[in-house]
């Protein structure tokens, strides 16, 4: 039987295999039907039969660095810069901010790049592979902060016009009190 | 790539002969030396040892080994300048202060090659990829950027390596003697896919060049029969349409491959896979299975579609 603190140092060991660091995993082969564009958001309320819940939409890049850098490198190479510069705005809004016109969550902006929306942003379905676009999700949504720290890269390619993305802040409301109007009596 | 095998032994033309001179002449030397120092070696292991007196100093042989050991100190010296002063000779050699018959400008991405032969006219500018023609028997320059990491460009038939630093423009000079096909290679690693970034340098005699170029600076052929045209549409409607060319299409992004002339080139993927129908089809559905890391996405086609794709890919000659 080897020394009480060895075991434990043994079995401390263990368990850092033992959680798998995902944030570091590149995964180059997505199987072909992966690439098909598809809507992960319904347009309508109504549905057939009794309301069910829509199953929770899950980014499968939301917690990888190297597809956040993929997704990086096709906002430049989409020329999604070309409306939204690199992240300020100009032509289409800007994304490092805490506006968001279509919601924030991973399948909202998902859905504003397939489908495109009103007054501009045009839709890229069947142009991006699926894969691609969520890439270009989770690359959208570290703009502003909506990533976990250790997922965002810690550094940046190129000159620094903002915050490096792990220590982008979540913004909070320009308009933090509650109009009296709103309140509940 | 097994048609084609790259040499540095088989000079193909008056820059690679001037590197292989370099290398024959370091090789005689170096042997000479070794046979000399191996001798030596041997010869003091068996002679009989000297004994204390006649190392002593002063005693009468002393003088004699001092002057031996300044000779093959100063053959030493002499022997490295020979190898400095003919180096010299053949890197100025290398370069060339004539005007080139064909400048190309070579691009190097992550993980193929661009090459863009720039014309007066501006709508007979080429770009291709992977595949470069020169005409035989005429001083090319190729002018060498990188647009990610550095590579290097290395065709041993025609001449030595020479690296293409991002955001710096180096220069480098070909000449090939006969009419073939010499293949290159990235010769600095630069990444996953480092080994399957190679390249064929394509020989011709001028007229041939003249024809090929004409061929390549004519915008794409407009679909005829509905199965190409329908090739095209797919073409245009699929992720393709984001990354690549074809002139004479509203097709017009640079991230990929020139795919004008897709057709007339030997290989697909950087000299990953020759260019037939069914590599090209394996490719578009799951390049990342043939060149993982690749920047090509696996594209999922109906089998319809893709057959389309393919015959009108296989139009673009």
């Amino acid at each position: 039987m080897p020394h009480p603190s060895l075991r434990l140092a043994l079995m401390l060991a263990g368990l850092l295999l033992a959680s798998a660091c995902q944030r570091e995993t590149r995964r180059f082969r997505e199987s072909p039907p992966a690439a098909t564009s598809e809507t992960a958001v319904a347009m309508s309320e109504l549905q057939p039969g009794p309301k069910a819940r829509d199953l929770p939409v899950v980014n499968p890049y939301e917690k990888n660095a190297y597809a956040v850098a993929e997704g990086e490198r096709l906002f430049g190479a989409y020329n999604c810069t070309g409306c939204h510069s690199h992240g300020g705005g100009g032509i289409g809004p800007a994304l490092m901010d805490d506006e968001w016109i279509y919601g924030s969550d991973p399948e909202n902006i998902f859905s504003t790049i397939v489908e495109g929306r009103p007054n501009g942003m045009p839709s890229f379905r069947g142009k991006i592979p699926n894969y691609q676009v969520w890439q270009l999700v989770a690359y959208v949504r570290s703009m502003s902060g909506l990533l976990a720290k250790d997922v965002a890269p810690a550094r940046d390619d190129h000159m620094v016009m903002a915050p490096e993305p792990q220590r982008t802040q979540v913004k909070e409301p320009i308009h933090a009190f509650t109009p009296a109007a709103a309140e509940h009596p | 790539m097994p048609d084609w095998l790259q040499s540095v032994l088989q000079p193909a033309g008056p820059q690679a002969e001037r590197v292989h001179a370099l290398w024959n002449f370091m090789l005689a030397v170096s042997v000479i030396v070794y046979v000399v120092v191996v001798g030596v070696l041997l010869l003091a292991t068996f002679r009989p040892r000297h004994s204390e007196a006649e190392l002593a100093e002063g005693a009468p042989g002393e003088r004699g080994v001092t002057r031996l050991v300044s000779l093959a100190t100063a053959v030493t010296v002499l022997t490295l300048f020979a190898f400095l002063l003919f180096d010299f000779s053949t890197g100025r050699a290398l370069t060339s202060s004539v005007k080139p018959a064909v400048s190309i400008e070579v691009t190097g991405h992550q993980w193929w090659w661009e090459a863009t032969y720039y014309h007066d006219i501006p709508n007979k500018r080429v770009t291709t990829a992977n595949e470069i023609h020169i005409p035989v028997g005429r001083p090319v320059l190729l002018r060498l950027n990188s647009q990610d990491v550095i590579h290097s460009f290395w065709a041993p038939d025609l001449n030595g390596k020479r690296d293409l630093i991002p955001g710096k423009e180096s220069s480098l000079w070909l000449e090939a003697d006969t009419p073939g096909v010499y293949r290159g290679q990235c010769a600095e690693f630069c990444g996953y896919q480092h080994a399957k970034m190679a390249f064929l340098i394509v020989a011709d005699r001028p007229a041939d060049f003249q024809r090929w170029y004409a061929a390549q600076a004519d915008t794409a052929k407009t679909p005829t029969d509905s199965l190409t045209s329908r090739g095209l549409e797919v073409f245009l409607t699929s992720p393709c349409v984001m990354c690549h060319t074809i002139h004479g299409t509203p097709a017009g992004a640079t991230l990929g491959p020139d795919l004008t002339h897709v057709a007339s080139r030997r290989y697909i993927g950087a000299g990953a896979l020759p260019n037939t129908r069914g590599n090209l089809a394996g490719w578009i559905l799951d390049a990342q299975g043939i060149k993982p890391g690749a920047h090509m996405p696996p594209n999922s086609l109906s089998p319809a579609d893709l057959q389309a794709l393919l015959a009108y890919l296989g139009t673009l000659k």
